[in-house]
This record gives structure tokens, C-alpha cells and sequence, in this order.
């Protein structure tokens, strides 16, 4: 599958144990090109951990992992992401003690280098994108929860990832700003690929062009919205009431 | 770099070089050392103050400063600048090795880890007596104490490379702040795992702020040998670690001029208090408490907090 020319991310057979409890097992993932692929399953179900193996912040145990026609398993997280991969936190990690403005810099600066201008250009679109054009020189710790998720999106942006992995983006957001989310990630997805991880039952129906449902640590499934919807296996281990 | 910290940092530097021709003799020389130890200071900030690196064992960058010019001029006769450059290298070096093996820890333990090589490097000098003289130290022979034909023993000049060594660090520090490379050092300290997601090699990053940190110490040493003449183990030991760090603490970590207020502060302190009574450092005890107390971001910190949010 890593032959393919338009499948910009795939696992073979992931695995990761810590001291022998069996967190992911057996993973094989396909990441298409230009695809907002939303990985869903219930709590526990390992997602975060995968994720977190693809971004390079836990070693796997078993398998790899493929990035661009490129084996990235060993490759450390920082050299993923300078290889084009994006991903924001699950719990919100920005810099509170700078400016909104100082965060999305740090993410743009690293590809544009001593680009001033550039730069400049880049933090004030990608602010603006997430709705906080108003909020460049607040302290980012300032903010509240659901602007500091909007701020982590943006440094998404700003540093322009081919594959942008959201973990949990839509987590603490108000209504409001879950619409707005979603316009955004449908703009978004036009230009770059998107794996979204994501509780919002709206949400992925919404915006994912495919789903695969994670359920203790295995591939339980995946299709798309409407396959995932109809499965039965699937609404027996995650979707239950919330699908009916 | 804005105008305005320009126009901040370059007044503090003329005022410097106003104050050579104004000051007291006896106030002379207090500040001539007190800009030696701002850039001892100023290199401890780099990785303390900016990059969040709490070392306890800056003194061994310091020391390696010094002792290189010590025992190059001393045993090698080697004149007063090349075996500047000497303790600069020594410093760079010895920063290098120790960051290789002590940035494998953080927080508590790199502390510890530091603390353990700089007493392990203050040691080596005691054991190697035969070389450095151990306690008792080196004096430094009067004619390796000059560059051409400046007398570094002479305190006008003295005060004058002081002041140069001093700008040159000062304004060294303000570029490295104010540039992508030293707001990554921000980044790290702040939350280090988000900056790594970004993409920066926050593993290179911290050895190279920690390299730089250790040859601006380093370059102070140097220079405290040949201007005041005399190398000591003290200089080395555990004690001038704390002094770096409560400089850096008291003026205010992360500000570019909070090490030299700190240094100014501490120095005058001392001196205010050992007129005042015997117990002074006592007095000097108590202000350290209720400026902690009052003023935890230091003395340029605070003033950052209150009145110049963009101060560096």
C-alpha cells in the first residue's frame, strides 16, 4: 500500500504495549491524499495512543509506519514534522505565558525561516482563519479554554503541514464555535489532508470523506459515514444510543 | 529589535562609559568588577533565564574561563589575548562535553547533574595542585597582564575592557533574545514538548544554548583573571554557581538587563551592609526574602510586569 501515489500516510500491523497491556494492536491504516479521515471509537479505545505513534511522541512496539513513500518509525517527532506532518494536542499545550501572536509564529517561523514579512503574513491569516485576528497580543494563557483550542488549530495552520492530525479539536468548544470549526476544516481539506480524532458524532459525520473506528486497540472498521453509520458491529461497541 | 530597546540598552552603555569619568575612585572599581560578573551573569541567563535550563554548576564554565587564561599565562607565558581566546575555547568545550551528558536529564536531575560535574571540576583543579596551586591559586605575572600596550592592571583600563566586554555581551544577548533562534529557546523553556511538535530539535537547541552560555561565561572568567590577576579555586567552587543564579533571580531571569541589576544590586548590597554591621549578611538575607517575597520576577522582571510589557 506504500507504493500508492495518492496515500500520503500508512501503518502495517502498529502495535504498542506498555508492560504487556495491549494498547494498539495490529494497525493497518491508509491515509488517502486531500481526505479529512476522521479515527473515532469509544473511550479507551486506543486512539490517542496511534496518533501519538504517528506523530512520533511513543515508539511503537510493533510494525511501521509510512509517511510520504518514506519508513518514518524510527524518525524522531520533530524531523516528522519538518517533513510536513501537523498535529495539535488533545489537551490544550500552547505557550501560556506568550502572546497569541508569539504561538502561531514559533509554528510559521520554523518553515519560513528568517522570512519577517512572510511571517508576519502567515500568523495574521492563520489567526484570523480561527477567528482570533482580535486576540494577537493577549497572553495565550489568558484565553479562554475554547480560544485556546482555536489558537492550537492555528498553529496548525501557520505551519502549513501536509497531513494535519487533530486530536480532539472540537473538545470544550461552544456550539458556535463548532460551526465555524467546521467551515474551516472543509476549507482546509481542499488543500491538505486532515486526520481528525474527534467525539462530536456531528462533527464526523459532517466532514469525514472516511472513518475508521478504533475498539480496544483493533481496527473495528471503516467506510465511509454512511458504511460506519449502517454497520452493526460498529453501533454495537461505540455509536449505541448516539446513532439511533 | 525595535527602537526602543536599542535606544534602552545603548543608554545603558554610554552611561557606563559616562561613569568612568565620573565616578570615585573606590566606585570605579566596584562597578569595573561588577560588569565582569554582569557577563558571567549574563551567560548564566541564556540557559537559566531564557532556555529554563537550571544549572547549578556554572562556575565550572566560569572556572574553565579562567583557569584557561591561568595556567596559559602562567606556565606558558602566553600574552593576555590569545590566552583569552584559550579560556574562551576551554569554556566552549567543557560546556559541549557536560551538555552532551547532562542535557540527557531535566529539571531536578540536570540540576543535580551539573552541580555534580562543576564540584567534580573543582576537584580536578585541588588535585592538580602541582599545576594550579590549588587553594592558594595563581598570580597572574605582571607583564602577561597586558594587551600591547594596555596595562590591564591599570584601573582605568581595566574599567574601560570591562565596559567593553560588557556591551559587547549586553548587546550580544538583546540580538540572540530578539532573534528566531532565541525565541526558540523561550519556546522550550515555556513548554518543551509542544515545541518539538513544531518541529524544532529541541534536543540541538538546548545543547546550543547551553555551549553559548557556558563561552559567555567562560569569557568572564577569562577576563577576571587578567584584569584582577589572580586565579582561585574559588572561583570554581559551588558558591559562585549559587551567586550566578541569584544574580539572574534578583534582577530578573529572561531580561536582558536583569543579570547586570542583579550583580549591581547583590554587590552594593554587601557593601551597604558590611558598613551598617557585622551581621550584614543578615541584612542581606532579609532583602533577598522580601524581594523574593514581593518581586519573584526580579528587580527588571517586575518592571517588565508593571510598566514595560515588551521590555526583552
Amino acid at each position: 500500500m506504500k507504493h500508492e501515489t495518492d496515500v500520503i500516510l500508512s501503518t502495517e500491523g502498529l502495535g504498542k504495549s506498555f508492560d504487556g497491556l495491549r494498547a494498539n494492536h495490529d494497525i493497518d491504516f491508509t491515509l488517502r491524499k486531500t481526505q479529512v479521515h476522521a479515527l473515532i471509537g469509544p473511550n479507551g479505545a486506543g486512539k490517542t495512543t496511534f496518533v501519538s505513534m504517528l506523530i512520533g511522541r511513543l515508539e511503537p512496539t510493533d510494525g511501521a509506519i509510512w509517511f510520504d513513500g518514506r519508513n518514518v518509525t524510527q524518525m524522531p517527532a520533530h524531523k516528522r514534522v519538518a517533513a510536513g506532518m501537523g498535529y495539535t494536542f488533545q489537551i490544550t499545550s500552547v505557550f501560556a505565558r506568550l502572546s497569541c501572536h508569539e504561538n502561531v509564529a514559533l509554528a510559521a517561523r520554523r518553515k519560513q525561516g528568517g522570512d519577517a514579512a512572510k511571517v508576519e503574513q502567515v500568523v495574521a491569516d492563520a489567526l484570523s482563519r480561527v477567528g482570533l485576528a482580535d486576540r494577537t497580543a493577549d497572553v495565550a494563557g489568558d484565553l479562554s479554554y475554547g480560544h485556546q483550542r482555536l489558537l492550537e488549530i492555528a498553529m496548525g495552520l501557520a505551519s502549513a503541514p501536509r497531513l494535519l492530525i487533530l486530536d480532539e479539536p472540537t473538545q470544550g468548544l461552544a456550539e458556535s464555535e463548532i460551526t465555524a470549526f467546521k467551515a474551516l476544516i472543509r476549507e482546509l481539506s481542499a488543500e491538505t489532508t486532515i486526520l481528525l480524532i474527534e467525539h462530536n458524532m456531528s462533527v464526523v459525520m459532517e466532514l469525514a470523506d472516511e472513518i475508521t473506528v478504533l475498539n480496544f486497540g483493533e481496527v473495528l472498521a471503516r467506510g465511509t459515514a454512511a458504511e460506519i453509520h449502517a454497520n452493526p458491529a460498529v453501533q454495537a461497541a461505540y455509536l449505541g444510543t448516539e446513532a439511533s | 529589535m525595535t527602537r526602543r530597546d536599542l535606544t534602552l540598552h545603548l543608554g545603558l552603555i554610554a552611561g557606563l562609559f559616562a561613569l568612568h569619568f565620573l565616578l570615585p575612585a573606590y566606585h570605579h572599581g566596584v562597578f569595573a568588577r561588577v560588569m565582569v560578573l554582569a557577563v558571567y551573569a549574563i551567560g548564566y541567563n541564556i540557559a537559566f533565564g531564557y532556555t529554563g535550563l537550571l544549572s547549578l554548576g556554572h562556575a565550572m564554565f566560569f572556572g574553565a574561563g579562567m583557569y584557561g587564561v591561568g595556567l596559559a599565562s602562567y606556565h606558558f607565558a602566553i600574552p593576555a589575548l590569545p590566552a583569552w581566546i584559550i579560556g574562551l575555547g576551554c569554556g566552549a568545550l567543557l560546556a559541549l562535553v557536560v551538555g552532551l551528558l547532562a542535557l540527557r536529564t531535566e529539571g531536578v536531575s540536570f540540576m543535580i547533574v551539573t552541580l555534580m560535574f562543576a564540584q567534580a571540576a573543582y576537584l580536578v583543579i585541588l588535585y592538580y595542585s602541582e599545576y594550579t596551586r590549588g587553594d592558594d591559586g595563581l598570580v597572574i605575572p605582571g607583564d602577561m597582564r597586558a594587551i600591547g600596550s594596555w596595562d590591564l592592571s591599570d584601573e582605568g583600563t581595566r574599567y574601560l575592557l570591562a565596559w567593553a566586554l560588557f556591551s559587547i555581551a549586553l548587546m550580544l544577548s538583546l540580538w540572540l533574545v530578539r532573534h528566531p533562534f532565541g525565541r526558540v529557546l523561550v519556546a522550550l523553556r515555556e513548554n518543551e514538548e509542544r515545541a518539538r511538535l513544531l518541529g524544532y530539535d529541541t534536543g540541538g537547541r538546548k545543547l546550543a544554548a547551553l555551549v553559548i552560555s557556558g563561552t559567555i561565561s567562560a569569557a568572564a572568567g577569562g577576563a577576571y583573571a587578567t584584569m584582577f590577576g589572580y586565579v582561585g579555586a574559588s572561583f570554581a567552587g559551588v558558591q559562585y554557581s549559587i551567586f550566578a543564579l541569584l544574580w539572574v533571580l534578583l534582577g530578573g531571569a529572561g531580561t536582558v538587563l536583569g543579570p547586570f541589576v542583579g550583580v549591581l544590586f547583590m554587590t552594593y548590597l554587601n557593601d551597604v551592609a558590611s558598613g551598617v554591621t557585622e551581621a550584614y549578611m543578615l541584612i542581606a538575607g532579609v532583602v533577598l526574602v522580601l524581594l523574593t517575597l514581593f518581586a519573584p520576577q526580579g528587580i527588571v522582571g517586575e518592571i517588565r510586569r508593571r510598566f514595560w510589557k515588551d521590555l526583552p
